[in-house]
């Protein structure tokens, strides 16, 4: 077999970063009057490019380049295609809802895309610490753009408490990848999991895995690691929280995979009973924190911790159900989550000026389209069949109780009937009449533009689609199941294995 | 012939679904939505009218099945078909949903695409849960018929909409998680959803005990709740009080009775068993406490709220005295009681659309005003009552008679005392609205009785219920077969031969 290029390997981040420069420099180069809008189309092509260069690399054989860091495989494909999707999402509800006067649209679309590069990157790699770097290049364009509208308080406040936050989480994980090198003298992936089995109850290897699954988990925020979640989707501008609440997560559950079921699989009985606790506690924190919100971004901040909740119910899953529960899961979140954001973006404009969920009081009747399509996501959220939500908990808690954690699946049951009480609060005040003073109070009729259609029609379809006829979607998690499960054999470029250091 | 017997079910459900698109994209103008909607629910009534038209009745089991994979992992078949059992459910909704749109032809002006679209998705949902015979279809049918009825009512709701949808959703979606679990625990042992393999490897396959204990707990537990069965019936008053006529109509009884004898004695029979006793008296406390509930309600909606309670749990009474005559019975009263809640929830729906109260007091004297409205609220109000050749006795007898001789005398004297009760709380009921002296009201308003289309609706279904009062074998003969599987699941030989009505009294001599 003739080896593949190593460029090959990482061709949709090649053009991801191709297009972000690209992006930075003709909005350098414009002069100061010029619209910046189109350079969010020319950021969506380039996506677009990436997210069929990632599809293409489906027919290279699985392996990895540049001396067994980064990985190709049906698993990395998976989360690429689902991370351009939801940037490609992202960029087009930005290019309709950014004010036309704003100077920095040239550098939030580049910022997008070069967050999608380590999200992208993060998926792939098979080394800490290319891990470790692109999990830095995803969080610092995220810190960023969570800071977009300076001219509110609330929006640097978002910024510094991320920023702060996030780095104190980076830096557990680089600890736990330190330890994790130090017991076994490797940084690579695979050779980690051939080495650990031999030191598994050493005190190195559980501190590592401890410590990394502490920066994961902040990345994902699951319970007890959520704390900043609220505050920073309260004050990023919507589009980005459309983002910022999806792709990255995926990109960490991907990340969370890897670990978990292809670094440590021997450690199962170490960190199943963890991720049970974290669960649990994800789903009740989040829901009964939710119940209480009354602006709707924070008590959807609360929602996807919950919904954080049940991706992690899949953890207690056996081998390749759970990681295909739990690949799946993120799908579904993340077409639903995308497609609940759009709408509150257009819905309460690019200011915010009528955040609460009393604001959304009658939206059915101000524009019909937009009130539907929130009634549809709030639906998908619940978990009503026929929608992608619905199966997403499904495979998940039937990965649960495959894996014998009946209790768990059924905590995160009800646990979904306590959130309906809150989604269907959102849902129920759309659908309310409105007295002829909040229709005036209202304000215009939200208008839906070609790229927000476009951004909604994705979400609607995706959602519908993996409600209706999961089978595809499930199938390619499952080829990327089977690909963690057995990791390649060969790796080692450099070298013989270094042997386990004596306990 | 062949191929529409194939594809008959999937057209019943895709038909409405189709309309509700339909009903979607039309403009908003010369009540579009509603002619749409009027004629997507004949069609499909027309469609449902296939099914005992070509219905075998030698052959137990199901037909007109479908049976093809939907998703491979975990196995999900598109598995539809219909017994005697279910046969006439499906006509039933089919019947239900022309004038569903009927009564709501004037009350709703608002939105009619939302409503009728809506309206219609929610048939497709009920038809679903009829002949779905894989649990994951099914239980899929099953929540998706709780979001178009929340949102309606939210939408159209009286006073309060969003707190009674709310109390609705909550009531009926929490307890589905529970049977959701047991679905996956099932499907985890058996590896299908498939409703006749589980039946069969149920009855076979040994379980441990305490699980499946667990298990048809759960069912019973989400089908209770949907009935509702004392004392699960919190949602209900505010529901039928809050909800647009089309939906009071439907919403209650035949979902969760229809589930419980389909999947909770069909596939627990043991189970079902242990719980009867339990579910026997509940089902008296309901009928006794709805009744008496019933009989002190001030406000028409809520009357006929905990009349419903009182009439659902006498059929929850007939189901778990595990009796072949009985579930004949509580088949029959299912049917006979949607279609006479359909007459009556049409004609309370006219009276509050022209004179905007539910308030009982504020009634009285109608009947000079609007003469064909109180002929025709007589006519069913007295099939509720069950008098002797109209729809509601024949329920009603096989019902008592089978709990007089199958389960015990007290439990049959208890529930026919409710059955007292109800004659007199119905009847009481008409007297206040129709009769009595001309309330201020009556005289108030300019009296608009009945108009062409609600008459063209409401004397056939007249005509429907004195029909199956004189001549139940119709309905009885496919029943029986659906009631009787091919293996007898009441090893009590002395009850084996078909008993209908006609033979009863030689059954029991």
């Amino acid at each position: 077999m003739n080896p593949v290029p190593d460029i090959f390997r990482i061709l949709p981040e090649m053009i991801l970063t191709v297009t972000g420069v690209a992006v930075m420099l003709i909005d350098a180069s414009l002069p100061p009057g010029w619209a910046r809008r189109p350079l969010g189309w020319v950021a969506a092509f380039g996506t677009t490019l990436a997210l069929w260069a990632s599809l293409w690399q489906l027919s290279l054989p699985v392996g990895t380049g540049f001396y067994s860091t980064v990985e190709t495989s049906p698993f990395t494909v998976f989360f690429h295609v689902l991370i351009c999707g939801l940037v490609l999402v992202a960029l087009l509800l930005s290019l309709d809802t950014l004010p036309e006067d704003s100077h920095h649209q040239g550098e939030f679309y580049a910022l997008i895309v070069f967050g999608a590069v380590g999200m992208c990157l993060l998926t792939g790699a098979v080394e800490l610490l290319l891990v470790f770097i692109a999990l830095e290049i995803s969080s610092i364009s995220t810190y960023v753009l969570a800071g977009y509208r300076k001219d509110t308080p609330r929006g640097p406040e978002a910024a510094i408490k991320y920023f702060l936050l996030g780095s104190f989480a980076t830096g557990f994980l680089l600890y736990g990848i330190a330890l994790a090198f130090g017991a076994t003298g490797t940084t690579q992936i695979y050779e980690i999991a051939h080495l650990a089995p031999a030191a598994e109850n050493h005190g190195l290897v559980l501190a590592a895995l401890a410590l990394m699954l502490v920066g994961i988990l902040f990345k994902v925020s699951a319970a007890p690691f959520h704390v900043w979640t609220p505050d920073v989707y309260e004050g990023s501008p919507t589009p980005v929280v459309a983002l910022m609440s999806t792709a990255p997560k995926a990109a960490a559950f991907a990340l969370l995979l890897r670990v978990v079921y292809e670094m440590f699989p021997t450690l199962h009985s170490t960190w199943t009973p963890l991720l049970w606790v974290i669960a649990v506690l994800s789903m009740t924190v989040g829901n009964l924190a939710a119940l209480r919100q009354e602006n709707v971004k924070r008590m959807l901040a609360y929602s996807s911790i919950a919904h954080a909740g049940y991706l992690l119910a899949a953890f207690a899953g056996l081998g390749s159900s759970g990681i295909a529960a739990a690949s799946f899961y993120t799908a579904a979140y993340a077409a639903m989550n995308v497609g609940i954001f759009a709408v509150i973006t257009v819905a309460s404009g690019y200011d915010e000026k009528r955040p609460m969920v009393s604001d959304f009081r009658g939206l059915i009747y101000r524009s019909p389209l937009l009130g539907s399509l929130l009634i549809f996501f709030l639906v998908s959220l619940v978990g009503i069949p026929f929608t992608g939500g619905f199966f997403g908990k499904f495979y998940s808690f039937t990965a649960a109780v495959g894996g014998g954690a009946v209790w768990l699946a059924i905590i995160g049951l009800l646990n979904s009937g306590l959130a309906a009480a809150y989604y269907l609060r959102l849902a129920l005040a759309a659908a309310q009449h409105q007295t002829a003073k909040e229709a005036k109070d209202a304000g215009p009729t939200p208008q839906v533009g070609i790229a927000v259609g476009a951004a909604l029609a994705f979400a609607v379809v995706a959602t519908l689609i993996l409600g209706i006829k999961p089978s595809e979607v499930l199938r390619a998690a499952e080829a990327g199941a089977h690909v963690l499960e057995a990791p390649p054999a060969q790796t080692t470029v450099y070298g013989p294995v270094i042997s386990p250091p004596a306990p | 012939m062949n191929e529409i017997n194939q594809s008959i079910l999937t057209l019943i459900l895709l038909v409405p679904l189709a309309g509700a698109v339909l009903v979607a994209l039309v403009p908003d103008r010369f009540k579009l939505p509603n002619w749409i909607a009027l004629l997507t629910a004949l069609v499909t009534f027309g469609l449902t009218l296939h099914l005992p038209a070509h219905f075998l009745l030698g052959h137990g089991g199901f037909q007109f099945e479908v049976d093809r994979p939907w998703i491979e992992n975990p196995a999900i078949n598109y598995h539809i078909g219909v017994d005697g059992l279910s046969l006439w459910l499906v006509v039933l909704t089919g019947l239900l949903a022309p004038i569903g749109v009927v009564a709501s032809w004037n009350a709703i002006k608002e939105r009619r695409k939302v409503f009728y679209s809506l309206f219609l998705v929610q048939q497709t949902a009920m038809f679903g849960v009829f002949i779905s015979l894989d649990l994951m279809v099914y239980y899929g049918f099953w929540e998706l018929s709780l979001v178009p009825m929340a949102i309606l009512i939210a939408m159209y709701g009286r006073k309060d909409g969003p707190k009674a949808a709310m109390k609705f959703f909550l009531f009926t979606f929490v307890p589905s998680a529970p049977l959701l679990v047991a679905l996956l625990w099932l499907y985890i042992q058996t590896g299908s959803f498939d409703f006749t393999t589980l039946q069969i490897l149920i009855a076979h396959g040994s379980f441990p005990a305490g699980a499946m204990y667990w298990v048809a707990l759960a069912f019973i537990f989400a089908f209770a709740v949907k009935v509702p069965v004392f004392p699960l019936h919190g949602w209900v008053a505010d529901t039928f009080s809050e909800a647009p006529v089309a939906l009071a109509m439907v919403v209650a009884g035949k979902l969760g009775l229809y589930s419980m004898l389909r999947f909770h004695i069909g596939l627990f029979p043991e189970q079902a068993r242990a719980v009867a006793p339990w579910m026997i008296g509940l089902a008296v406390i309901g009928i006794l406490y709805g009744a008496c509930l019933a009989l002190v309600q001030r406000d028409f909606w809520r009357l006929m709220a905990f009349a419903a309670l009182s009439h659902l749990s006498l059929i929850t009474l007939a189901i778990y005295g595990m009796t072949l005559t009985g579930w004949d019975g509580a088949v029959y009263q299912i049917l006979s009681h949607g279609v006479v809640d359909g007459v009556l929830f049409l004609l309370l729906g006219v009276l509050y659309d022209q004179y905007a109260t539910s308030q009982i007091n504020a009634y009285g004297g109608l009947a000079a005003k609007l003469p064909r409205t109180a002929t025709l609220f007589v006519i069913g109000a007295l099939a509720m009552i069950g008098l002797p050749m109209l729809s509601g006795f024949v329920g009603e007898f096989l019902i008592l008679s089978s709990t007089f001789t199958g389960v015990s005398k007290g439990w049959t004297i208890a529930a026919a005392l409710g059955v007292i009760l109800g004659a007199a709380y119905m009847l009481w009921l008409v007297q206040r609205l129709f009769y009595g002296p001309e309330s201020q009201l009556a005289t108030s308003k300019p009296p608009h009785d009945l108009r062409f289309g609600q008459m063209a609706v409401l004397w056939p279904l007249a005509v429907l219920m004195l029909v199956m009062g004189l001549a139940p074998s119709l309905w009885l003969a496919s029943i029986q077969t659906g009631v009787r599987p091919p293996q007898p699941r009441i090893p009590n030989p002395s009850l084996q031969p078909a008993l209908s009505i006609t033979s009863l009294g030689e059954a029991q001599r």
